[in-house]
């Protein structure tokens, strides 16, 4: 029998938690209108917050500047200034692999959906490709950018299976298509006037790019073609997030089904292409994909790219730049953080603004959400982490133990460990 | 080999090293915070409070006599009477500061000379900023003058450092630290101090 899904129930955008009279002793209502009761179900999994520093793992002789889990939570991997990747072994928490090749700092790194594959981009303008089970480079070395990368991005499973094709972002102001199968550039898309800083590959065949001459492009990625151009912003453009990024980026795993020791997920590519399109199809719903973007300007924007140019929402508020926004993983949420030491959140469908979080004393730098959505947690300049409750809007649990400031922060997706990076060159979990 | 003899003079291209202070992607393009920020000082920090030594960067200073510092005061109806003594030099009084009756005041600190400010430097970063003084810990000439709040050069005092943003290792926000005073604050009319870090 199935479990029952807990659901949250809001009337007028205020969450019932107590009774339905208390909650509408607050509001202004007429005895004589019909309400509406608007339920929205959770997750059936509850992710418990991290509470302690299970680990410091050094190894690294420079800053850590990226930090990812891979899809099914089973790998860790690690860029730094010291121009290796590392791959940790979580069962231990000891280092695993020590991957060699980069010639100067690696400043982006990304999973393939499938979990098989690591691309890493350094600030030389080469991209390597690394097999997590060997710690060994798969391929030939990808360069063909005339600056630094600055973000990667792998095309979604359900797209296609075998995860071929990758997205590369660079501060040249192109964006390169590469066919990691044949170790050689697909497309080459230009048009931005100056650097790319944020790559993201949409679920429905369409690539968004964000860019520091204040635009996001849309191209088709079936043949590179630009689509539309979203204007609006009024200074760079510094991040963007996409409503189905989790899952995207989880493909056929689901986090509800995840055990104690992390596996690879199995099956042929037929099965894991079906999973990971009903998984998208759940997430994304009946409406398109929305984009949710971060500037320099202290504004967010909310567009549905597929359908218009005109933004949806402009979402003011902070007070200095915002480096990283995130949507939760149920699409509810979208979290921003930002160089005014708070992190706002605001609601996933219309934009409106919820709550401000407060507590860090300098620079919020990444966030991550955990893979119910109750649960992010924040890595600042002040060197601490803090763990925040987004349905209680408070702070959870403080993790400090970092000695310098924290560059790079994710929660594995099947919600067991938290891993952070920074100038301290250790990374904690 | 002659290879080698016509390198010497040419500056090579260094292949081999990979520069310093490795930033994430985001902040690539951007200056460095403004901010000071404590480097990984936590551990020297602790090592000092354990051995009770404080190195500080002006050790000698001169001693200042009482005539110096303090100035006599004649009262009563003949002037007569010299036991009242005014404080010549920069002080620091409280915020919940009262006087005494006026008529049993032993030691006049005039409101000109109290200042609640300092300019205080980071020795390491070279950034400056004016900051609220907390009180004044140990005045080098005698304990009279830290009692009475004097500030005078190598003075050191508490100053408050929650602007800066600074965090212990165990998580808490540092708010208050130690400065010593490096000008004659009586001739310049500022207090300059350097923080002991």
């Amino acid at each position: 029998q199935d479990e029952p899904v807990p659901l949250a129930f809001f009337v007028h955008d205020a969450e019932i938690v107590a009774s339905l009279e208390k909650t509408l002793a607050g509001q202004s209502v007429e005895t004589e209108k019909v309400l509406d009761i608007i339920y929205q179900p959770q997750a059936v999994f509850r992710v418990r917050a991290v509470t302690r520093c299970t680990s410091s793992l050094e190894g690294h002789t420079e800053a850590v500047i990226s930090v990812a889990f891979s899809p099914t939570g089973k790998y860790l991997a690690s860029g730094s200034g010291d121009t290796t990747v590392r791959f940790w072994d979580l069962s231990t928490e000891t280092p695993q692999f020590t991957a060699k090749g980069h010639r100067h700092w690696v400043l982006s790194i990304a999973w393939s959906p499938d979990g098989k594959k690591l691309a890493s981009g350094c600030k030389n303008s080469q991209i390597f490709l690394w097999d997590p089970a060997t710690g060994n480079q798969i391929g030939r070395v990808l360069s063909g950018h005339s600056k630094w990368i600055t973000c990667l991005c792998w095309e979604p499973l359900h797209i296609n299976p075998e995860c071929r094709y990758l997205a590369s972002a660079s501060k040249d102001g192109s964006i390169r298509i590469w066919d990691t199968l044949m170790g050689r550039c697909d497309k080459i898309l230009t048009s931005h006037t100056q650097s790319v800083t944020c790559v993201k590959w949409g679920g429905d065949g369409l690539l968004y790019s964000s860019s520091q001459d204040r635009t996001i492009k849309v191209w088709r990625t079936q043949d590179g073609v630009l689509c539309r151009t979203l204007q609006g912003h009024a200074h760079w453009v510094n991040t963007m997030a996409l409503s189905t990024d989790y899952v995207l980026r989880t493909g056929a795993f689901e986090p509800a089904e995840a055990t104690i020791n992390p596996q690879d997920v199995s099956g042929s590519l037929a099965e894991l292409k079906d999973k990971a399109q009903q998984r998208y199809d759940q997430v994304r719903g009946q409406e398109p994909e929305r984009l949710v973007s971060g500037s320099d300007d202290f504004t967010l924007f909310l567009w549905r790219p597929a359908e218009d140019k005109k933004p949806l929402e402009r979402m003011t508020g902070h007070q200095a730049l915002i480096n990283q926004v995130l949507f939760s993983p149920d699409t509810r949420l979208i979290a921003s953080a930002s160089f005014d030491k708070s992190i706002k959140l605001w609601d996933g469908r219309t934009g409106k603004y919820l709550t401000s979080l407060r507590g860090h004393v300098s620079a919020v730098y990444q966030i991550a959400w955990s893979a119910d959505s109750r649960l992010l947690v924040s890595g600042s300049s002040d060197s601490t982490l803090k763990v925040w409750d987004a349905k209680m809007k408070k702070l959870a649990i403080d993790l400090p133990g970092h000695a310098d400031e924290v560059y790079a922060t994710d929660w594995s997706p099947d919600g067991q460990r938290v891993a952070s990076g920074g100038k301290d060159k250790c990374l904690r979990m | 080999s002659i290879k080698m003899h016509e390198k010497r003079n040419t500056k090579q291209k260094n292949d081999e090293k990979t520069p310093k202070g490795a930033v994430p992607a985001y902040l690539l393009d951007r200056e460095g915070q403004s901010r000071a920020k404590v480097l990984s000082n936590m551990i020297k920090q602790k090592r000092k409070e354990k051995a009770g030594k404080w190195e500080v960067p002006v050790p000698k200073v001169r001693a200042q006599g009482e005539t110096e510092v303090l100035k006599v005061i004649r009262t009563g109806k003949r002037k007569k009477k010299a036991w009242k003594r005014m404080v010549t030099k920069v002080c620091f009084v409280g915020d919940g500061f009262t006087r005494k009756p006026p008529k049993y005041e032993r030691f006049i600190r005039p409101m000109g000379l109290r200042f609640k400010k300092a300019h205080v430097t980071h020795p390491e970063l070279k950034a400056t900023f004016c900051l609220p003084i907390l009180g004044v810990k140990k005045n080098p000439s005698s304990p009279l003058y830290t009692t009475l709040g004097v500030i005078t050069k190598g003075t050191v005092i508490e100053v408050n450092v929650s602007e800066l943003g600074l965090v212990t290792q165990g998580g808490k926000v540092i708010w208050g630290k130690y400065a010593q005073v490096t000008n004659n604050p009586e001739n310049d009319g500022c207090i300059n101090a350097v923080l002991l870090v």
